[in-house]
């Protein structure tokens, strides 16, 4: 018997190990809302007995077995129909009880989180569904932080969480990892959830911080438990890679004051060096795969960034190229924008405006990168005055309020010059 | 558990010509014959047209009965099928193979045993 802390325990056993115990349960019961209830119960168990009859071997087994219980109990205490009785009979064959907690069939926690990822991130629910519930069930944010982060009130953010797991439950989405055929597909839909949080975290659509760290740490956990558990999925590694060269440059992306540092006039001694290291190591054995997919593309023009010396040294050309197989795999107005914006770099500002007036304005007219690209090339081109309107047809178009300041400063030197 | 599919027809696609019509009717019937040979199907029927429908209401005790649907909807029901799946996946997996996702949709919807 331990000697330290019941609520210390208790609590080191649900950030350990809550995410996991809630999968399990998830899937047995097809209830997430059943799941987090009875897991509830089972820590407040815990901390009844755990101080009187001294600590399990193995907590987190004892906690699950408790879960268990818990969860059948309600289902039996609810039963109104068939339904409810096959899963309570289900969870006593997929879980038995044995005759003590610490059973040898209960030595691992089973990782269930794969299986739960593909019924959070499932293409029946609404994109905003399934981030939140992903950060809530996957990454255990609470519901507040949720909010706070995506920046909603707590109330949307409550409702919205306990529909989507109503939903789940009524339409039953399977907790399973698809079958190969539909595979990629779905891998897809997730990858696609873990670089929105990312996204999200990294260019706060709104708000007044430039970076909502905590939503990118996440997503890139997130990440790494994916390609942990999928480690043969060449973009899982790629996107792994993409988030941790990009993340790898935040802190040199904002300046003291909060505003934007752009790539070009970034302080590189202050690039996240071990980060880099890790998305070399990991884009590397998504390279192995010899399956190139846009993920890895992203990340390989992050890496061209991260490889360069000095801003001066950036292989524009390499780039270049990248986007063009980038635009073939996934063709969009916002990588054609890319691809602009580096020819630019590489062939001089009258080529990037040549390209940047070619491309389809319809698309592209309520984005403000547009327009900053734009005003940045006619800016390098002298021609003031249209730089002017072009950067204020961005500041239009932006609700972020860092944003707004680097946009605002632009004019301003802009107009002074 | 059981699913049913609504298939709804969309009036905004404009009129087939007859062989496309019966390209249409084909589909369906090889549709359902190879949901029903799958083991998955429980019912199912196409409706008549919203024309020949007729709408009972009671309020406040009073019967009032009319002509047609309730209200001018952009799309309309045109048939129902109902099957048994284990999940939303796999109901997923008929509703896209059926012909009306062509011509319209098809709205998928548990049915809550009671």
């Amino acid at each position: 018997m331990s000697t330290c802390d019941p609520s210390d325990e208790v609590a080191r056993c649900f950030r350990s190990d809550g995410g996991r115990t809630v999968a399990t349960l998830s899937r047995l019961l097809g209830d997430i809302d059943l799941a987090e209830d009875a897991l509830q119960e089972a820590y407040v168990i815990a901390l009844e007995r755990w101080p009187r009859d001294g600590f399990p071997t193995r907590p987190s087994a004892w906690i699950l077995t408790t879960a268990r219980n818990a969860a059948i109990n309600r289902l039996h205490r609810e039963r109104t129909g068939r339904e409810k009785a096959q899963r309570a009979a289900l969870l006593e064959r997929a879980l038995p009880a044995g005759d003590a907690v610490e059973d040898d069939a209960m030595t691992g926690v089973p990782d269930d989180r794969l299986e739960m990822i593909f019924a959070c991130c499932h293409p029946t629910l609404s994109v905003e569904s399934r981030i939140a519930l992903t950060l809530r069930t996957l990454a255990g944010l609470t519901t507040l932080e949720i909010a706070d982060a995506l920046l909603v009130t707590h109330a949307t953010m409550a409702q919205r969480l306990v529909r989507v797991k109503r939903k789940i439950r009524d339409t039953r989405i399977p907790f399973e990892v698809p079958a190969s055929e539909r595979l990629p597909q779905r891998l897809n839909d997730v990858c696609t959830v873990l670089y929105l949080i990312f996204n999200e975290g990294y260019a706060a659509t709104s708000g007044d911080r430039l970076v909502r760290r905590e939503l990118c740490d996440e997503a890139i956990r997130l990440c790494r438990v994916l390609a942990t558990l999928m480690p043969a999925e060449p973009e899982v590694l790629g996107l792994l890679a993409l988030m941790l060269y990009t993340d790898s440059r935040r802190d040199a992306r904002v300046a003291p004051d909060g505003s934007l540092v752009l790539l070009a006039e970034q302080d590189r001694e202050r690039w996240n060096r071990a980060q880099i290291a890790e998305a070399d190591v990991a884009l590397e054995e998504a390279e192995r795969h010899h399956v190139l997919g846009p993920y890895q593309l992203q990340a390989r023009i992050a890496r061209v960034h991260a490889a360069a010396a000095s801003a001066t040294d950036v292989d524009w050309w390499k780039i270049v190229g990248l986007y063009e197989r980038l635009e073939v795999l996934q063709p969009s107005p916002v990588i054609a924008l890319n691809r602009a914006v580096a020819i630019g770099f590489a062939r001089g500002p009258a080529a990037a405006l040549a390209v940047l007036d070619a491309l389809p304005r319809r698309d592209l007219d309520g984005y403000h990168h547009f327009h900053l690209a734009r005003a940045d090339a006619l800016k390098r081109l002298g021609r003031a005055g249209e730089a002017v309107a072009a950067y204020e047809a961005a500041l239009s178009r932006t609700q972020n309020a860092a944003q707004q300041r680097h946009l605002r400063s632009l004019i301003a030197s802009a107009s002074g010059g | 558990m059981q699913y049913m599919l609504l298939i709804y027809a969309d009036p905004s696609i404009p009129p087939r010509r007859q062989a496309e019509d019966d390209a249409l009717f084909e589909a369906f019937q090889a549709f359902t014959n190879e949901v029903r040979s799958s083991g998955a199907y429980v019912a199912g029927d196409p409706l008549a047209p919203p024309t020949s429908a007729t709408t009972v209401r009671v309020r406040d005790g009073k019967l009032a009965v009319t002509d047609g649907p309730f209200a001018e909807t952009k799309e309309w029901l045109g048939g129902f099928l109902i099957i048994e799946a284990s999940s939303l996946d796999d109901a997923l997996e008929v509703a896209t193979k059926c012909p009306g996702t062509k011509y319209g949709s098809v709205e998928i919807r548990p049915i809550v045993n009671m």
